[in-house]
């Protein structure tokens, strides 16, 4: 077995050489990651803010259930989404099954319960310090909701950046429903796992260390915007 | 104007045939009940229009609950508000303004605060924007017009929380401490944005520890104590002869301690 420094060695000459097929999986990776991550804003900010900022009858089982749904097993995940989407299943006849939209599909599923759950919490704490100005001024509800989500848009920006973590790490449930179809839905994370069982290790820690480096480059980018919003106030 | 209103307390007799005049704001059998605490014991106020009232009285009087009261940002126990003898509805509210004793700035400009509660009363374009700068101008904040609310100072935000509070043109305005906590400077420039702005017509409500201040500013004053009205009257002669021992103690700076409050 090669020792790690030469596997590692053997890694970064690849990630240099620009390799076609390893720039494909990386591609797809952020594609997928990035589309399913957008979706779960679209539906999990609105969804946690409305939560954090209104009052309702179950709103207290409404928050237990989103920060319950924030550690749904991706396996089971992606079980219930190939259910969904197999030949037999009620969304069968849509063909989507080991495409990458079934990927987005399952990846939107585990991410949104997350923006969500942490946006109740951010909206929440934002809405305490507004509250008495917004009904002094006589805010409507739209309104509202629509001032809060700007207001804490840089504490938004880690919410987004923490489900774009789990959606970029993720590997059972895109496993499942994508299939890993070589050029078709092999992403980073089944690569990874795959290579590692043939023995192929220059490719897997290739991949880990892009992986690595994504993860390193956006939180630094968002830690960098809410450090500037922080000195100007409006973190 | 002024003189021809009603008072907050008659002074003398009234004549018989004379048509009563409707209070701006009047609150009756106010009570406010937590955790079983009586914090607002049965209070009848009333708000005549243009005047300056002045709501004093110890820590844990009730000052700013009453305030919260009238305005309608939390409902009483017992009780009723009249805005012009109907009831406190959206319309009334947004007769109203409220100005807070720890200023709540948005996160955003000085601008972008002031655009948004024109925004939320319905403004739009040139109309907004005209609004927005003479607000500016008269609170004195044009030249941070595009700096972050919250990095103002804390004179400059109760100055812009006032501005902002102004700008949507209240016919009452709640004040509760706007210049506690703040150096002579900035208590002076939100007493002449007070005082301009009672000239203008706008009946002001403000809760004021500061005795000076309510020598300058108050047409009339009530005095709380222990969520009661101790005393309510003229503020020449509630300051020169007042008549409640909580209020006498507390212009002469003795100590007055609090009775217990009723438990519900």
């Amino acid at each position: 077995m090669q020792s790690f420094t030469a596997v590692l060695g053997d890694a970064v000459a690849l990630i240099l050489s620009g390799d076609a097929s390893l720039m494909g999986i990386i591609a797809l990776s952020l594609r997928v990651t990035v589309t399913a991550v957008l979706i779960a804003c679209v539906i999990g900010l609105p969804l946690g803010a409305a939560v954090g900022a209104f009052r309702f009858p179950g709103r207290t089982l409404a928050t237990v259930l989103l920060n319950s749904l924030m550690g749904l097993p991706p396996v089971v995940v992606g079980l219930v989404v190939y259910l969904a989407l197999s030949a037999s299943g009620p969304l069968g006849p849509l063909g989507l099954l080991y495409t990458p939209t079934a990927m987005v599909i399952a990846q939107t599923i585990l991410v949104t319960p997350i923006v969500a759950a942490l946006t109740r919490q951010v909206i929440e704490d934002l809405d305490r310090e507004y509250a008495e100005q917004f009904r002094s001024l006589d805010v409507g509800p739209l309104a509202r909701i629509t001032a809060l989500l700007w207001d804490a848009r840089y504490s938004l920006l880690t919410v987004a950046l923490a489900g774009f973590g789990r959606a970029i790490a993720e590997v059972g449930a895109v496993l499942i429903v994508g299939g890993n179809i070589n050029h078709v839905t092999r992403v980073m994370t089944t690569t990874i796992a795959l290579e590692t069982s043939k023995g192929n290790l220059e490719l897997a820690l290739a991949l880990g260390v892009v992986l690595l480096v994504i993860a390193i480059l956006v939180n630094a980018a968002v830690m960098g915007l809410r450090a500037s919003a922080a000195r100007a106030a409006y973190a | 104007m002024r003189e021809a209103l009603a008072r907050n307390e008659a002074e003398g007799p009234q004549r018989p045939d004379a048509a009563p005049v409707p209070a701006l704001l009047e609150g009756q059998g106010l009570l406010l009940e937590i955790g079983g605490k009586r914090l607002i014991d049965g209070i009848d106020i009333r708000i005549d229009e243009g005047r300056r009232t002045m709501v004093m009285g110890a820590n844990g009087a009730g000052k700013s609950l009453l305030l919260r009261l009238l305005h309608g940002l939390i409902a009483p126990t017992a009780g009723g508000i009249a805005w012009r003898g109907g009831p406190l509805d959206r319309t009334a509210r947004r007769a109203q303004a409220m100005v807070f004793q720890r200023p709540v700035m948005l996160r955003r400009s000085v601008i972008a605060n002031l655009a948004f509660a024109l925004k939320v009363r319905g403004l739009r374009g040139a109309m907004r924007q005209a609004r927005i700068n003479e607000a500016l101008e008269k609170a004195r904040l044009t030249d941070l017009a595009r700096s972050p609310a919250r990095v103002l100072s804390g004179g400059e935000q109760q100055r812009l929380a006032l501005a902002r509070a102004l700008a949507c043109d209240p016919e009452l305005l709640f004040l509760d401490e706007p210049t506690a906590s703040l150096d002579p400077a900035s208590t002076q420039a939100i007493e002449t944005l007070i005082a301009d702005a009672s000239r203008r017509g706008v009946t002001v409500v403000m809760v004021t520890h500061d005795l000076g201040q309510a020598r300058r500013l108050a047409d009339d004053i009530v005095f709380l104590h222990a969520g009661r009205v101790a005393e309510s009257g003229p503020a020449a002669r509630v300051l020169s002869s007042p008549r409640s021992e909580a209020a006498s103690a507390w212009l002469e700076g003795r100590l007055f301690l609090d009775e217990p409050r009723a438990q519900s």
